[in-house]
């Protein structure tokens, strides 16, 4: 199509060292600034080396030990299930409310109008800084904020409801701000799937009395299922690093009591403290755990390719 | 055209009516968050602890001068965050459109590899490699500069995919042949024709590359330490460490909408390009 594939030409050939040229800059910056730290991240979680007070402990090779009391320790798993329970509060109605507009948006019988101010608008909170997003839920939360201030007023509650000190409510907080803050995001990448569609099928079904809901689940769906699993896959990736929203949210405490404790506030909380081996060995789990869904991904992606 | 069919018993006028309802509740859902915000900032500290209204007040100026005479450094926090935004933006738009140009334009050996490679890497999440990150910049005495969260903006993976997508689409290899003729040197050759050609897909980069830079906080909070070096995020982060209730609120909001509402109106400005740029990326993604 391009034209490009001319491996044999000579006259191409003397071209070719500045493929190397232009690559140079990407190679040196990721090399120094990603490869190198990825390399001794895994390098420092095989060595005890904290800080104890004023004195300095290790760096002393341990081998695996990092991994056993970090694996061996509930802290562990508790922030991987709250990260896994918040990403869940998000991400269910993350993905029907995206379903459900995206279907409509492309749906050409309902003939929606104002298509570009709706996406705008659904887009608009996946740009805003999570961190004064987060600082704004608190305000706007706080036990003496204004929700609170307009449900007292309205009648609704007869006190004002402590959002940041029950369990319930603060994941739900985290969650739906999640949630606001990516289901535009979804919305689009489904619509641009739901486009791709090819429109005979739909026509071909209406032809046979198909009603709206069979052609959502017997042909948008089972079509949409690579860009389905797509979104799936890096949401969840995307979860695993839920950090600016708790942490903000909750000033980095997890409160109440450790409940909405992510798995990169604690690595977060480790970096700060200086423990190197223990901020290792959580790194490199995370990284296996985001490597093998990339790789799901990868291979969903490359599959949807040979269609 | 009105006389379309029933289905199931549901038409389409019904549908529509459903959709237009649901549509315009998330549009509430989406934008009442800033509404009351924008209400806030504009309120002083006596009128919001009185309780919530829905117009505005007439404090914002007062509040706006109170922020910019606060213990925090707003004024060094915007402007840092500003210039490495916008050098991050720039850097990785430029050396992006580079490499995808070199993986696109020219046959050498480790090109698929380099290509597989940059693939393969693009999900690692920042997060857990900053300890040998952190660890690297503090030998490097590079702690508390701006240089670890501009230059690494080089090296993008997901910039470079969307250039290389979008070259895929819009750069003929017969007029690089052509330019050869007319005896362009390289260098030339993609300073004054490809990147010109790049234009739209550098613009959509540029929003999102200056975007995620100017919203990041995890990075900058472990390698900024000096007070005047500090970004918004990180200020933001310290105000609510504060003993905040002890603060004037009005200060407060006014210093959360000073940080949301300058991405707000340059999103507004530039939606069309955004909006089109995520499906874009997402269709080939």
């Amino acid at each position: 199509m391009d034209g490009g594939k001319k491996k044999g030409n000579s006259n191409v050939v003397k071209y070719n060292k500045w493929g190397y040229i232009f690559l140079a800059p990407f190679i040196i910056v990721y090399s120094v600034f990603q490869l190198i730290p990825f390399i001794s991240t895994i390098y420092y979680s095989f060595f005890e080396n904290y800080r104890s007070g004023l004195k300095q402990i290790g760096p002393n090779f341990i081998a695996l030990e990092n991994y056993k009391a970090l694996l061996a320790n509930a802290d562990i798993w508790k922030y991987t299930e709250n990260t896994f329970v918040m990403w869940i509060i998000g991400f269910v109605p993350q993905i029907v409310v995206s379903l459900l507009l995206a279907s409509w948006f492309s749906d050409p019988s309902l003939r929606i109008k104002g298509q570009r101010f709706f996406k705008t608008v659904i887009y608009l909170p996946n740009l805003i800084m999570a961190a004064a997003f987060a600082m704004l839920f608190f305000t706007l939360f706080a036990d003496s904020g204004p929700i609170n201030s307009m449900l007292v007023q309205a009648g609704i509650l007869a006190e004002p409801y402590k959002f940041m000190s029950n369990t319930g409510s603060a994941r739900i907080l985290v969650g739906f701000m999640n949630f606001l803050m990516w289901f535009g995001n979804t919305t689009i990448l489904l619509l641009a799937g739901m486009m791709g569609i090819d429109t005979s099928l739909y026509e071909a079904a209406e032809v046979d009395g198909a009603t709206s809901t069979q052609i959502f689940w017997r042909i948008t769906m089972p079509m949409l299922r690579p860009i389905f699993v797509f979104v799936l896959i890096t949401s969840l990736i995307g979860g695993l690093q839920m950090f600016d929203v708790p942490q903000i949210l909750t000033n980095g405490e997890g409160a109440p009591d450790r409940t909405t404790m992510t798995l990169i506030m604690y690595l977060n909380k480790h970096l700060f403290n200086k423990n190197y081996g223990m901020s290792g060995a959580l790194s490199v789990i995370l990284l296996i755990v985001t490597g093998i869904l990339s790789f799901a991904v990868y291979r969903f992606t490359t599959k949807q390719e040979s269609y | 055209m009105d006389n379309r069919r029933l289905k199931s018993g549901v038409s389409v006028t019904t549908r529509r009516v459903i959709a237009y309802i649901v549509l315009a509740l998330v549009t509430v859902l989406c934008l009442f968050w800033f509404y009351i915000l924008f209400i806030n900032a504009t309120r002083s500290h006596s009128d919001l602890t009185r309780g919530f209204t829905l117009i505005p007040g007439g404090n914002a100026v007062a509040n706006w001068i109170s922020l910019m005479h606060s213990s925090q450094p707003v004024i060094s926090g915007l402007k840092n965050s500003l210039i490495i935004a916008i050098s991050a933006a720039v850097l990785s738009t430029y050396f992006s459109t580079m490499t995808a140009y070199a993986i696109h334009a020219y046959e050498f050996k480790i090109k698929n590899a380099m290509f597989t490679f940059i693939l393969a890497v693009m999900m690692i999440p920042t997060q857990v490699v900053a300890l040998g990150f952190i660890n690297l910049m503090g030998r490097m005495k590079l702690m508390d500069t701006f240089i670890p969260l501009i230059v690494p903006a080089i090296a993008a993976p997901a910039t470079f995919f969307y250039m290389k997508q979008y070259m895929e689409s819009t750069l003929p290899m017969a007029l690089l042949e052509a330019a050869r003729i007319d005896g362009s040197g390289e260098f030339r050759t993609f300073n004054s024709i490809v990147l010109p050609l790049m234009k739209p897909a550098i613009a959509v980069q540029a929003i999102f590359s200056f975007v995620a830079s100017w919203n990041n906080y995890f990075t900058p909070a472990l390698v900024l330490t000096t007070d005047k070096k500090k970004t918004l995020p990180i200020l933001i982060a310290q105000l609510r460490s504060a003993d905040f209730l002890k603060f004037d609120m009005g200060q407060v909001y006014m210093m959360i909408a000073f940080s949301i509402f300058p991405v707000i109106i340059v999103y507004l400005i530039l939606s069309k390009n955004i909006v089109g740029g995520v499906s874009v990326g997402a269709v080939k993604g």
